[in-house]
């Protein structure tokens, strides 16, 4: 089927539309994040860009100590997702290489684990963390999170489509189990551990009600909770200033996701392989 | 997963420890454990729990605030659900189709799944708020945050927006998984594309939809606290105080410990419907976050 210039043209057009649609309102604060507080208060709106970058950035960088809170996030985001992913690929590979007792019984128990979100326990969460004494730790805001029954789906599913004669032929050349685990199984997940970099990084990144019952002093903020500070801040409601800040929280996970995006498309596309 | 790879005893227990431990810890035990104060009084101050049977969820269901919750918080589901669902189908139609830059266009349409709820909260804040909001200066209405319906519709419109990468992907990947063969046997016996696509396409997403509607649920009920927070708080009156905000006032402002776990099971309820009605209407299980 090929398409006539004019059909061509309209996807074009509909496709860019699309992505100006969807983009609107990161572009719009963009823009309003060079603007000074004068024009940002303008009836009509000006949705042109202006020349006050340096005063907003640094305003919403100093106001609520956000390299702190990124440093924060940073931290927590890396640790977690570098735990998960070994925790999750050991567990991945218990459950395709081993027989052993229990396993149905273990395995139904990482699949119960979908059904417990936050939420649903975060009473006794919170008092278990509290005994802990780890709020306003980075052990609190790191340790709950760190097994994943979705990590552990993820790497099973790509352990299972690694035929079997590489198992058989590092054996014969007397390679134990590890030694398979790091030399032969290892290198074949690479696009898997991507994407679930993408996934996990972004997760915790983001996350929210966790990070705000968890913490209370300024030093252990993280960015999402920084954002609504932020606005809290700017009492007079300097959108410039609070934009600024919303491009900066933005960045680390966009950065992440550009530059993983295929092996993040690609761990997807194998998910539901025919 | 039937023949045993390497014959080794203890090596399979001692790589799921990690695992296991995290998940009495911090999963299992908060469970049982918040299932089990929704069934009791607790003194805020003390600590002291004691058995008060159903009190809790008498109280929650006698509460009109919390009925109201309730209600608003499964109008905010549908919407989410519906109008996300609709437009990412759309969008990924759309990227599916053999163009220049089609990946450039992809990148440009997914990307917003990186953004956090508090930032979609953030920017809908902006562009709705009274005093200079585009929204308002477009369509002349001011009000839109300052009235329940159209705050909730607000809210709504962010949650949305702010999913659609997440959608686009995975049904962008059920498109490319469609077998070509199905689509050119209909269009060998006449079906145009608008017939193809209710016929032959729409019928192997359905599996896709069905996961992505269950997933767009939990989102929508538990995932959107931090958008609530920037946008609304749950205001105005009430109006978009969904349940799991609720649930946070409940626990942590107001220090009501046996109440907010009688609310945690109501939601914990909730998952386990949705797990079901997924498990019941798609054979291919898929897993995300």
């Amino acid at each position: 089927m090929k398409r006539t210039p004019l059909q061509s043209a309209i996807l074009h057009t509909l496709l860019v539309l699309a992505v100006l649609l969807v983009c609107a309102p990161v572009i719009m604060a963009f823009i309003i994040s060079s603007q000074t507080e004068t024009e940002v208060l303008s009836y009509p709106p000006k949705l042109t860009f202006s020349s006050n970058w340096g005063y907003n950035y640094s305003t919403a960088w100093n106001r609520i100590n956000l390299g702190r809170m990124m440093f924060n996030s940073a931290f927590i985001a890396i640790m977690v997702t570098i735990g998960k992913i070994i925790m999750s690929l050991l567990a991945a590979f218990a459950f395709t290489h081993f027989e052993f007792r229990g396993k149905q019984t273990l395995f139904f128990l990482i699949i119960v684990t979908l059904l417990l979100p936050v939420p649903v326990r975060i009473v006794a969460l919170f008092d278990v963390v509290s005994k802990f004494g780890w709020i306003n730790t980075y052990a609190g805001l790191i340790a709950p999170f760190l097994a994943s029954a979705t990590g552990t789906f993820l790497f099973i599913q790509r352990f299972k489509t690694v035929p079997t004669e590489l198992i058989d032929a590092s054996k014969m050349d007397g390679c134990r189990p590890m030694q398979y685990f790091f030399k032969i199984l290892l290198p074949l997940t690479k696009s898997t551990i991507g994407a679930l970099v993408v996934i996990e990084f972004i997760y915790v990144w983001n996350q929210y009600l966790w990070p705000l019952m968890a913490t209370n002093s300024d030093k252990m903020r993280v960015v999402q909770i920084g954002i609504k500070m932020l606005m809290n801040a700017e009492s007079s409601n300097n959108w410039g200033v609070i934009m600024a800040g919303v491009i900066m929280t933005m960045l680390p996970p966009l950065i992440v996701f550009f530059v993983l995006q295929e092996s993040f498309m690609r761990g997807f596309a194998l998910q539901s392989d025919k | 997963m039937n023949k045993s790879a390497f014959p080794n005893k203890y090596l399979p227990y001692v790589l799921l420890i990690p695992t296991f431990v995290i998940l009495v810890v911090f999963l299992f035990y908060p469970a049982v454990e918040t299932f089990r104060l929704s069934f009791y009084k607790v003194n805020p101050f003390s600590g002291a729990a004691r058995f008060a049977g159903l009190y809790n969820f008498k109280n929650l269901f006698t509460n009109p605030a919390y009925l109201k919750s309730f209600f608003r918080s499964a109008v905010f589901a549908v919407g989410v659900v519906l109008v996300g669902l609709v437009l990412s189908l759309l969008l990924a139609l759309l990227l599916n189709q053999k163009v220049k830059g089609a990946q450039v266009y992809r990148s440009l349409l997914i990307w917003p799944y990186a953004l956090s709820p508090a930032i979609a909260g953030a920017l809908f804040n902006f562009m709705f708020n009274p005093a200079n909001g585009l929204m308002g200066y477009f369509t002349g209405i001011r009000t839109w945050l300052t009235h329940g319906n159209t705050a909730l519709f607000v809210i709504i419109l962010a949650a949305m927006w702010k999913n659609l990468g997440y959608n686009i992907v995975f049904y962008l990947t059920a498109l490319r998984n469609i077998p070509t063969d199905a689509l050119e046997a209909a269009s060998i016996d006449g079906a145009g594309p608008i017939k193809r696509f209710f016929f032959i396409t729409f019928t192997f997403l359905s599996p896709m939809t069905f996961f992505l509607l269950v997933m767009n649920t939990i989102y929508a009920y538990f995932a959107s606290f931090g958008l609530i927070d920037v946008l609304t708080e749950g205001g105005p009156a009430g109006a978009t105080n969904i349940l799991i905000y609720q649930l946070y006032r409940d626990f942590f402002v107001n220090s009501r410990v046996g109440y907010a776990a009688a609310e945690s099971l109501m939601l914990f309820m909730l998952v386990v419907l949705l797990t079901i009605v997924q498990f019941k209407t798609t054979e291919r299980k898929v897993y995300y976050q």
